[in-house]
C-alpha cells in the first residue's frame, strides 16, 4: 500500500510539474500539496477499481493513469479558480477574426460563416454553451464540468452530439466537411 | 499575423468545432483503454488497429488528449 501510494505520487508529481507554467501564482509547497492530494485520491480510485485490472498492461501503467487523471483535473481546476468562464460573445469575436483572416479564401470564409450561423440555429442552448466554451473559448472540459455539476464524459457526449448536428447542417447546405477531413489527413 | 497563421487559425477552429469525422470512443472507454494503448504505442505495435476509435477521440477531446500525452511522457521518461 505504501509502495502503491509512492508510485501514484511519482505520477502526480510528474503531472503537476508538467503543468507548472499554468499555475504561475502557486508556490512550491502548493505544488507538492496538489500532488499529494492527487495521489491520495488516486489511491482510493485504484483500490476501488482493482477488480477491473485485467492485466492487459503492466500494473504500474494502469495505476499511473489514475494519478495522472487526478492531478491533471486538479491542476486545470486550480488554474481556473476564481476565473469566470468566458461569455459566448467572446466566441463570436473568435469566429469573426478567423473569417477575416481567410477573407481571400472564399470557400473557407463561407464555411466559417455558415458554421457560426449553425451554432446559433441548430444547437440546443446546452449544446451551444458546451461547444462554445470548450472549442472556441478554450475552457478545459473538466473545469466546465465542475461549474455545471457534470462530468467530463457527459459533457463530451453533449459536445459530440453538437458536432454531429453541425456537420449534418453544413452538409445540408452543401459544405463537404468529410472531404475536409480527408485533405487534413493528407 | 501572417497569412499562414490566419489559415492555421481557421483550420484549428474548424477542427475543434467540427471534431473528428469518424467513429470514436467515449471518454470512459478512452480511459479504460489508455494504459494498453500507450504500451502498444511505446512497443511500436499497431495501437490504432488494436484500439479503434482511440485516435479519433484523442483528436476530438483535449482533456483525454492531455492525459494520453502525460502517460506517454511519464513512461517514456523511464
Ligand atoms: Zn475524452
Amino acid at each position: 500500500m505504501v509502495e502503491l501510494h509512492a508510485l501514484l505520487l511519482k505520477a502526480a508529481r510528474f503531472e503537476v510539474n508538467r503543468r507548472r507554467a499554468s499555475l504561475p501564482h502557486l508556490r512550491g509547497d502548493d505544488h507538492e500539496d496538489l500532488a499529494q492530494q492527487s495521489a491520495d485520491d488516486a489511491l482510493l480510485a485504484v483500490l476501488g477499481k482493482l477488480g477491473e485490472f485485467r492485466g492487459e498492461s503492466r500494473f504500474t501503467t494502469w495505476a499511473y493513469k489514475f494519478a495522472l487523471l487526478e492531478a491533471g483535473v486538479k491542476v486545470r481546476r486550480r488554474a481556473w479558480q476564481g476565473r469566470e468562464v468566458p461569455l459566448e460573445d467572446e466566441a463570436w469575436a473568435v469566429l469573426a477574426d478567423a473569417r477575416r483572416g481567410v477573407s481571400g479564401e472564399a470557400e473557407t470564409r463561407d464555411l466559417i460563416e455558415a458554421l457560426g450561423e449553425e451554432i446559433e440555429r441548430s444547437l440546443s442552448a446546452h449544446q451551444r454553451a458546451v461547444l462554445v466554451a470548450v472549442t472556441l473559448n478554450d475552457v478545459p472540459i473538466d473545469v466546465l464540468a465542475e461549474r455545471l455539476g457534470s462530468s467530463r464524459g457527459a459533457l463530451y457526449k453533449t459536445l459530440h452530439d453538437a458536432r454531429r448536428k453541425l456537420r449534418a447542417a453544413l452538409a445540408e447546405r452543401g459544405f463537404d466537411t468529410a472531404e475536409r477531413d480527408r485533405s487534413e489527413q493528407r | 499575423m501572417s497569412q499562414a497563421d490566419d489559415r492555421i487559425d481557421a483550420a484549428r477552429i474548424l477542427a475543434r468545432t467540427l471534431g473528428p469525422g469518424g467513429p470514436e470512443l467515449s471518454c470512459e472507454e478512452c480511459f479504460a483503454e489508455l494504459d494498453r494503448y500507450v504500451e502498444l504505442e511505446l512497443a511500436g505495435a499497431d495501437a490504432d488497429g488494436s484500439v479503434p476509435g482511440m485516435r479519433a477521440h484523442l483528436a476530438g477531446c483535449p482533456a483525454c488528449d492531455e492525459d494520453h500525452r502525460s502517460l506517454l511522457g511519464l513512461l517514456g521518461d523511464g
